[in-house]
C-alpha cells in the first residue's frame, strides 16, 4: 500500500472515530496490516482478519479464553458479517473495545451476549454462556443445577420487567445500578491490565513505527 | 415480660429524662420476640385479643395518620379505630404523635400497619410503658404474676366465674409464658459471656508446663502455681478470693520479660499486684487488662512466647487430642458449665448466693467445696428455666470437646477476639460470639437469607470470574446493614473468600468484594473477624492499586475496620498510614471530569476516602504520630481549603482527633489551619460545624490560637451557633470551643458583645452533661470579669449554677465550683449564693472523692467567706465543717492542700473559728506541710500560717512543730507571691523569741534585708517588721551579754575573717568594735547595724526612718540561752 493511500485512509478513519487521534489511528492501521500479513493487494478482494486470526489476537493479546464469547466478539467487530474484520471495522471495533463510553460498551456487550440477535438475552442464552462458570462438584446430583440457579439469580437481579428474559433496557438499567454487571455473562472486554499493555505497545513512539 | 424487661434488657444508664433501651443485639432480640408475640396474638387468641386493657398503652409514635386504612376513622391529625369498647370509646386513638391502644387486637393491627418501623414502635412502646403487664391486667395481677407459682394462677382461674376474668387469667398466663420465653432467650446470649473455669485453666497450665524449661525452643522459662493445694472444685485461690470468681494464681517467667504474677479468674486472666513481701501473700488487685485466657495473655506480654508458641502450634494440637480423654472427672465438668450459665441468668439471686456462701465459708473454713455452691444454684436455676434450656447446657460439656480440638490457631484467634471485646467495646457484643455450630442448633428457624447467602458463598468459592461477579452483585442486594446477613456471611465462611478475592488479579472481583466488605464491616464483630483473617494487609496493599475506585473502596473499608485498637495497629504495621496519607495528595487537576469507567474515580473522592480512613486510624496515639511523620498535616491543610462538605468532615474529624497532641497543635498553627476551621464553622452542615468546633476546642488551649479564632471572626459564629440547641453533640462542641476561647480576656469581651453570656446562662438548664460542663466552664472563665459577673447575676444565672452543685459528674463539678467561686467575688451575687445555701453545697463538695473537685470547691469557698457579712457565723453553722477542712490537710494532692490552706486563711480571719480549728489541730498539720517545693502551696501555706498565728500560743506551737526553718527557705523561691506571704508569716512568727532565733539561725536576715528594698509595700513592711523583731531580741540580749563578756579586743586581722561573707562583699564597714565576742557592723546607707558573736549567728537590726509603725506588740524579752552560748 502506498503512502498516499495510507494517508487518505488514516484521514477518513480518524474522522469517523472519536476515541483515537490521528496518530493512534495510524498506529492501529499499521498494526492491522502487520497482522493481516503480506496478502497481496488485489482489487475487489477483501483484506482482513478472519475468525481464527481474530480469535488468536483476542486470546494472545487480551487473554480471553471462552470460545463462544470470542466468537461473539468477532461478530461484534465484523459489522458487515462478511466473515472477516477489515480495517475500518478494526478501528471502530477497537475504539469501543478499548475506549468506549459506558453507553457504547453496554451496547456492544449486549450484542455480544444476545447470541441469536433477537434483542433479548434469554434464559437459554444465559445458561449457555454460564455453563462453564462453576466448578463441577461430582457430589451433586444435577451438575447443571448450580448454573440454573445462577441464571435465576441473574434474572432476579437484572430482569426488571419480570418477563423472564433480558431486554436491552433491563440490561442497561442493571448496569447503571451496578457497573460490575457490564460483563455479566463473560469477559468480552479487555481487562484493564492487558488493555494498558496493548496500548502501551501499539502507541509507541512514532519514530519506532516509521520503519514498519 | 415484666421480669425479662427489668432484668435482662439493657437499659441505658440513667441520664436526663426517660431511660431508653440501648441498641444492643440482645435488646433487639427481645423486642423482636415481643413483636412476634403481639403480631400473632390476633390470630392465635382472637377472643383474648378483644380484651380491653385496664389502662391504655401510651407512647409517642412516628406513624402518620395516613398509614391507617380500613377499620379506622382517619382525620387530619387523629385516628380512631372503628372498634370500640362498651362505653363507645375507640380502642385505638392516635392524636399525633401520641397513641393510645387498649387491646391486643389493635396492638397487633398497629404493628402490621407500622411495617418497617415496627421495631422502632415496639421499642418506643416498651420504653414508655415500663410495666406493661400492670397496665394490661391491672396492678394486682402484676404482683400476683411475680410470685411464679402457677398454682396460684390456676386456682384463681378455676374460681373465676365470669368469662372476663377467665380471659384475663388466660392473658396473664400467656404473658408469663412470654416472659419465660424472653428470659430463656436472653439467657442464651448472656451465658456465653463467661469464659473460664477451673478445668480449662488447669489444662492450659499443664500444657504450658510441658513446653517450659530452659533453652530457646521452649515457650516459657517456667510456670508454676503459687499454691500447691487444690480445692475439690479445682480452684487454688483461697476461698475468700474464690467468691470473686478467682480460680488460681500463677507465676510465669517468660524468656524476655520479668516474672509475671497472674490471676486466673472466671472473667479471664489478668496481671495482679504480685507477691507482697510479707509471708508470700499476693496483692490481689488487678493491674492490667483482662484477657480471655492464659495463652492470649502471654502472647500479648511476651513476644518470645508468641513466636515459639506458633512454632509449637502443631504439636500442641496433637497433644491436646491425645490428652483429651483422660482430662478430668466428669462431675467437675458438669458443675462448671452450670455455674457458667447461671452467672448470667438471675444476677440478683446469684449475688445473694455469693454472700451466703461467703459467710458460711467463714464459719466452716476447712475445705470448701464450690460444687456445693453449684448444686444449690443449679436447683434455683432449674426452677427458672424450662427443659430445652437445661438440655442445652447439659450438652455443653460434650460440645466443648471438639471445640478444643479445633486447633490452636483457631482457638487463639477466638480468644483474641474476646479480649478485644473486653478491652475496647461495650460488653453487649460478646454474646454474639457464638460458633456457627451453636447458631445452627440454637435457632432451628434460620432466616431464609442465611441459606441464600450460603449458596452465594458456594458460588463464590466454586465459580469463575463471571460467576463470582454475579454472586457478589447478588450478595450486595441483601440488606447488608442487617446483622443477620452480616453474620450469615461470616458463618458460612464468606469472609475468608471475600478476603481471598482481594489477593487475586481480578479487579472486578476485588471491587465487588470490597463493596460488600465495606458494608458489613460496620458490624464490630465482623471487623474483628476481618482483622483476624488477615484482611488488613491485603487491603493496605490494595491502596497501591492503579485503579482509583479500588483505592477508594479499600480506604473506605479500612475506615470501617480500623475502629478498634488492634486494627489500627495493624494498619500502621503494614504501612497503611503512609499509603493513606499519599491518597490525600489528590493531584492538581481537581477539575477533571467524572469518569464513568468502572475502574476510575475522581481524585477528590480518593482523597475523601483516604481522609475517612485516617480519621478512623487517628484515634490512637501512635497513628497520630505516624500521620504527622508521613506528612499528613500539610495535605490535610490543603484539603481543608476545598469546599466539599463530604471531604471536609473526615478532614476536620482527623484534625480534631489529632489536635489532642501538642505536636499537632503546633503544626496546625503553623499550617494556618485555624483560619479554615473558622471558615468551615460557617458551613451549613451541622456535622462539619461540630467537628470544627471540636477542633477549635482542642486547639484553643493555646493562647495564640485563641487570638487567631478571634481575628478570623470565629467568635461571632460560635456565639450564633449557640442559638440552635437541638443537636446536642454540636452544642457540646460549640460550647467547648467557647469555653476554651474565653480563657483569653479579649475573647470574653467579644463574647459579651455578641450576647453569648446571656445565651450561655440560658443553657444552664435542661442540657446533657457534656454541654453543661462546657457551658459552666465558659461561664467560669467569663466571670473573671466584673461586668460579666454582673451580667450573669442579672440574667438569673446564679440559681441554676448553684443547683448544679448537687451533681455527680466530676468535670462538671470542677467547672461549677469554679464558676460559683468566680461569681462569689461580687458581694451582691454572694448574697444570692448564700440565700440558695450555695456555701453549704460547696462545703459538702469537700467530701467529694475526686481531688480536683475538692480543690476546686475549696478555692470557691475562699471568696465566699470573704464576701459574706457574717462569714464567721456562717462557717460555724456547718456542723463538722471546720473539722472537715482541717482534715483535708492530710490529703496528698498539692492542689487540694493549696486550696485548703487558702480556705483556712480565710476561715482564720474569724477569731472564734480560728480557735476551733486550732483545737482541731490545724497547727501540726500545717507544720507538717512546710517542707514542700511547690510554690503555689508554699504561698498559701505561708498565708495560712501567718493567719493562724493570731491565736493563743500558736506562734510558739509552729516553732515547736518545726515549721519555721522551712519557711525561711521559701524566701529563696522565685515567686514574689511566695516572698510576700512568707515574710508576713515570718513577721508573725518572729513575735516569739524562740522563733526569732530559728529564723536568724537559718539565715533569713540577709534575705529579708533584700526584701526590705522590694517595691511591694506589704512585703517591705513584713520583712522590716520581722527584722525589727529580731533586732529587739538582739538588743535585749546585748544588754545581758555586755555584762558578761571580758574586754579583750580582737585584732583587726582576725576580725575580718570572723565576719560573715556578705560583710566582706558589700559596702559594710566595721565601725565599732565592741568588747569580747560581740562585733558591730554598720551599713553606711541603711543605717543598719549588725552584731556578731563568736560561734553564733548574726543578729541584725534596722532603724528604718520610714518605719513609723507602732511596734507595741513587742516580744516577750526573754534572753535566749542559745544566743548567750
Amino acid at each position: 500500500m502506498n503512502r498516499k493511500k495510507l494517508q487518505k485512509l488514516t484521514d477518513t478513519l480518524t474522522k469517523n472515530c472519536k476515541h483515537f487521534n490521528k496518530f493512534e489511528v495510524q498506529c492501529l492501521i499499521n498494526l492491522f496490516y502487520n497482522l493481516v500479513g503480506d496478502v497481496t493487494e488485489r482489487q475487489g478482494m477483501v483484506t482482513g482478519l478472519d475468525r481464527n486470526a481474530f480469535r488468536n489476537i483476542l486470546h494472545m493479546t487480551f487473554g480471553m479464553t471462552d470460545d463462544m464469547i470470542m466468537d461473539r466478539v468477532f461478530r461484534g467487530f465484523d459489522k458487515d458479517n462478511d466473515g472477516c474484520v477489515n480495517v475500518s471495522e478494526w478501528i471502530s471495533g477497537l475504539s469501543v473495545f478499548l475506549r468506549g463510553t459506558l453507553e457504547e460498551k453496554m451496547k456492544y456487550c449486549f450484542e455480544v451476549f444476545d447470541l441469536n440477535g433477537d434483542g433479548f438475552i434469554s434464559k437459554e442464552e444465559m445458561f449457555h454462556m454460564l455453563k462453564n462458570s462453576l466448578l463441577k462438584q461430582p457430589s451433586e446430583e444435577d451438575p447443571d443445577e448450580g448454573i440454573k440457579d445462577l441464571v435465576e439469580i441473574t434474572l432476579k437481579k437484572m430482569d426488571h420487567d419480570h418477563d423472564g428474559k433480558l431486554s436491552f433496557s433491563d440490561y442497561e438499567q442493571a448496569v447503571r445500578e451496578e457497573t460490575l454487571l457490564l460483563e455479566a455473562f463473560g469477559p468480552c472486554l479487555p481487562d484493564p491490565k492487558s488493555e494498558m499493555e496493548f496500548e502501551a505497545q501499539v502507541f509507541k513512539d512514532p519514530n519506532e513505527f516509521n520503519d514498519i | 415480660m415484666g421480669v425479662a424487661l427489668t432484668r435482662s434488657a439493657q437499659w441505658t444508664a440513667a441520664g436526663y429524662g426517660t431511660r431508653t433501651l440501648e441498641i444492643t443485639p440482645l435488646n433487639e432480640a427481645i423486642l423482636k420476640e415481643i413483636m412476634m408475640f403481639v403480631e400473632s396474638f390476633i390470630y392465635k387468641y382472637p377472643q383474648e385479643a378483644r380484651y380491653v386493657f385496664v389502662e391504655p398503652l401510651e407512647w409517642k409514635t412516628d406513624l402518620d395518620p395516613s398509614a391507617f386504612e380500613s377499620g379506622y376513622i382517619v382525620g387530619e391529625t387523629t385516628v380512631k379505630s372503628e372498634e370500640v369498647d362498651e362505653n363507645g370509646q375507640p380502642l385505638l386513638f392516635l392524636s399525633v404523635p401520641h397513641i393510645k391502644i387498649r387491646n391486643f387486637g389493635q396492638l397487633s393491627r398497629f404493628l402490621l400497619i407500622a411495617k418497617d418501623t415496627k421495631l422502632k414502635e415496639a421499642q418506643a412502646c416498651v420504653e414508655a410503658n415500663r410495666d406493661p403487664v400492670a397496665k394490661i391486667l391491672g396492678l394486682d395481677y402484676n404482683t400476683m404474676k411475680e410470685d411464679t407459682s402457677t398454682v396460684n394462677i390456676l386456682e384463681e382461674v378455676t374460681k373465676g366465674e365470669d368469662s372476663e376474668n377467665e380471659i384475663k387469667m388466660k392473658i396473664a398466663r400467656l404473658l408469663s409464658q412470654l416472659d419465660l420465653h424472653l428470659l430463656n432467650h436472653s439467657l442464651k446470649h448472656i451465658s456465653l459471656e463467661i469464659s473460664l473455669n477451673p478445668t480449662s485453666v488447669k489444662n492450659d497450665i499443664e500444657m504450658l508446663k510441658n513446653f517450659s524449661g530452659k533453652g530457646e525452643q521452649t515457650v516459657l522459662e517456667s510456670i508454676s502455681y503459687t499454691s500447691d493445694y487444690e480445692f475439690s472444685n479445682g480452684c487454688r485461690a483461697p476461698p475468700w478470693r474464690q467468691i470473686h470468681g478467682e480460680i488460681c494464681y500463677v507465676l510465669v517467667k517468660p524468656h524476655d520479660v520479668e516474672t509475671l504474677c497472674i490471676t486466673c479468674s472466671a472473667e479471664g486472666v489478668f496481671l495482679n499486684g504480685g507477691k507482697t513481701d510479707n509471708e508470700g501473700e499476693i496483692n490481689y488487685e488487678r493491674k492490667g487488662e483482662i484477657y480471655k485466657d492464659l495463652v492470649t495473655f502471654l502472647k500479648e506480654k511476651s513476644a518470645k512466647f508468641s513466636e515459639n508458641m506458633s512454632k509449637q502450634e502443631k504439636r500442641f494440637s496433637n497433644k491436646k487430642e491425645k490428652k483429651e480423654p483422660t482430662n478430668e472427672p466428669p462431675e467437675k465438668e458438669e458443675a462448671a458449665p452450670v455455674q457458667k450459665a447461671i452467672t448470667g441468668s438471675g444476677k440478683r439471686t446469684l449475688e445473694k448466693n455469693q454472700i451466703n456462701f461467703g459467710k458460711s465459708q467463714m464459719t466452716k473454713r476447712l475445705e470448701p467445696s464450690l460444687s456445693w455452691k453449684a448444686t444449690v444454684r443449679f436447683k434455683e436455676y432449674r426452677s427458672l428455666l424450662r427443659d430445652p434450656q437445661e438440655e442445652k447446657h447439659r450438652r455443653r460439656p460434650e460440645r466443648s470437646g471438639p471445640s478444643v480440638k479445633l486447633g490452636r490457631a483457631q482457638l487463639v484467634r477466638k480468644s483474641t477476639e474476646k479480649i478485644e471485646e473486653i478491652v475496647s467495646e461495650s460488653s453487649s457484643e460478646s454474646e454474639e460470639d457464638e460458633e456457627p455450630l451453636d447458631r445452627q442448633e440454637a435457632n432451628a428457624d434460620l432466616p431464609s437469607e442465611y441459606w441464600q447467602i450460603q449458596k452465594l458463598v458456594k458460588y463464590l468459592k466454586g465459580g469463575n470470574q463471571t460467576a463470582t461477579v454475579i454472586a457478589l452483585c447478588s450478595m450486595k442486594d441483601f440488606n447488608l446493614a442487617q446483622e443477620t446477613c452480616q453474620l450469615a456471611i461470616r458463618d458460612v465462611g464468606g469472609l475468608e473468600v471475600l478476603i481471598n478475592l482481594l489477593d487475586t488479579d481480578e479487579v472486578k472481583c476485588k471491587i465487588g468484594s470490597l463493596k460488600i466488605l465495606k458494608e458489613i464491616s460496620h458490624n464490630p464483630q465482623i471487623r474483628r473477624n476481618i482483622v483476624d483473617l488477615g484482611g488488613l494487609p491485603v487491603m493496605v496493599n490494595t491502596l497501591d492499586s492503579p485503579h482509583k475506585s479500588l483505592k477508594c473502596l479499600a480506604a473506605e473499608t479500612i475506615a470501617n475496620v480500623a475502629k478498634f485498637r488492634r486494627a489500627r495497629q495493624a494498619v500502621r504495621r503494614y504501612g497503611g498510614i503512609t499509603k493513606l496519607v499519599a491518597l490525600l495528595d489528590c493531584g492538581k487537576s481537581s477539575a477533571e471530569p467524572a469518569q464513568s469507567s468502572l475502574y476510575d474515580a475522581r481524585d477528590v473522592e480518593v482523597a475523601r476516602c483516604g481522609a475517612l480512613a485516617l480519621w478512623s486510624c487517628s484515634k490512637s496515639y501512635t497513628n497520630k504520630e505516624a500521620i504527622r511523620k508521613a506528612g499528613g498535616i500539610p495535605l490535610l491543610a490543603r484539603l481543608l481549603k476545598t469546599s466539599h462538605e463530604n471531604m471536609l468532615i473526615p478532614v476536620v474529624g482527623t484534625l480534631q482527633e489529632c489536635a489532642s497532641e501538642e505536636n499537632y497543635r503546633a503544626a496546625i498553627k503553623a499550617e494556618r489551619i485555624i483560619e479554615n476551621l473558622v471558615k468551615n464553622l460557617n458551613s451549613e452542615n451541622e456535622q462539619l460545624q461540630e467537628h470544627c468546633a471540636m477542633a477549635i476546642y482542642q486547639c484553643a488551649e493555646d493562647k495564640e490560637t485563641r487570638d487567631l479564632v478571634r481575628l478570623h471572626g470565629g467568635l461571632k459564629r460560635l456565639a450564633s451557633l449557640l442559638d440552635n440547641t437541638d443537636n446536642k453533640e454540636r452544642l457540646a462542641a460549640v460550647t467547648g470551643a467557647i469555653w476554651k476561647c474565653s480563657i483569653s480576656k479579649e475573647n470574653v469581651t467579644k463574647f459579651r458583645e455578641y450576647k453569648a453570656i446571656e445565651t450561655l446562662v440560658g443553657l444552664l438548664t435542661d442540657q446533657p452533661e457534656e454541654v453543661l460542663v462546657n457551658v459552666v466552664g465558659a461561664l467560669g472563665e467569663c466571670c473573671q470579669d466584673y461586668e460579666n459577673r454582673v451580667l450573669v447575676r442579672k440574667c438569673g444565672g446564679i440559681p441554676p449554677l448553684v443547683n448544679l452543685l448537687v451533681g455527680v459528674n466530676q468535670a462538671l463539678l470542677v467547672n461549677v465550683t469554679k464558676a460559683v467561686g468566680a461569681c462569689a467575688v461580687e458581694p451582691e451575687s454572694m448574697m444570692i449564693i448564700d440565700r440558695l445555701d450555695g456555701v453549704r453545697l460547696l462545703w459538702s463538695l469537700l467530701k467529694n472523692p475526686h481531688p480536683e473537685v475538692k480543690a476546686s470547691a475549696a478555692w470557691a469557698l475562699c471568696p465566699c467567706i470573704q464576701n459574706t457579712k457574717d462569714a464567721g457565723e456562717m462557717v460555724r453553722s456547718f456542723v463538722g465543717g471546720l473539722e472537715l477542712v482541717v482534715n483535708l490537710l492530710k490529703s496528698d494532692n498539692k492542689e487540694v492542700l493549696a486550696s485548703v490552706c487558702a480556705a483556712i486563711t480565710n476561715i482564720a480571719k474569724d477569731q472564734e473559728n480560728l480557735a476551733v480549728i486550732t483545737d482541731r489541730g490545724v497547727v501540726p498539720l500545717l507544720s507538717k506541710l512546710a517542707n514542700t517545693n511547690n510554690d503555689k502551696l508554699r504561698r498559701h501555706l505561708a498565708e495560712a500560717i501567718s493567719h493562724c498565728c493570731m491565736w493563743g500560743r500558736n506562734r510558739v506551737a509552729f516553732g515547736e512543730y518545726k515549721a519555721v526553718a522551712p519557711l525561711v527557705h521559701y524566701l529563696k523561691s522565685d515567686d514574689p507571691n511566695v516572698h510576700r506571704a512568707t515574710a508576713q508569716a515570718l513577721y508573725q512568727l518572729s513575735e516569739d523569741a524562740d522563733n526569732c532565733v530559728t529564723i536568724h539561725e537559718n539565715g533569713a536576715v540577709k534575705l529579708l534585708l533584700d526584701m526590705v528594698g522590694s517595691t511591694d509595700q506589704d512585703l517591705q513592711e513584713a520583712a522590716a517588721g520581722c527584722i525589727s523583731n529580731i533586732r529587739r531580741l538582739a538588743l535585749a540580749t546585748e544588754k545581758v551579754a555586755i555584762r558578761r563578756v571580758s574586754y579583750s579586743p580582737l585584732s583587726p586581722s582576725t576580725k575580718k575573717s570572723k565576719l560573715p561573707k556578705y560583710c566582706l562583699m558589700s559596702s559594710w564597714t566595721l565601725t565599732t568594735l565592741h568588747v569580747g565576742n560581740l562585733l558591730c557592723l554598720e551599713h553606711p546607707h541603711m543605717n543598719l547595724k549588725i552584731y556578731r558573736q563568736r560561734g553564733a549567728g548574726v543578729a541584725q537590726s534596722v532603724k528604718r526612718p520610714t518605719s513609723a509603725r507602732s511596734q507595741s506588740r513587742g516580744p516577750g524579752v526573754r534572753a535566749p540561752r542559745q544566743v548567750l552560748g
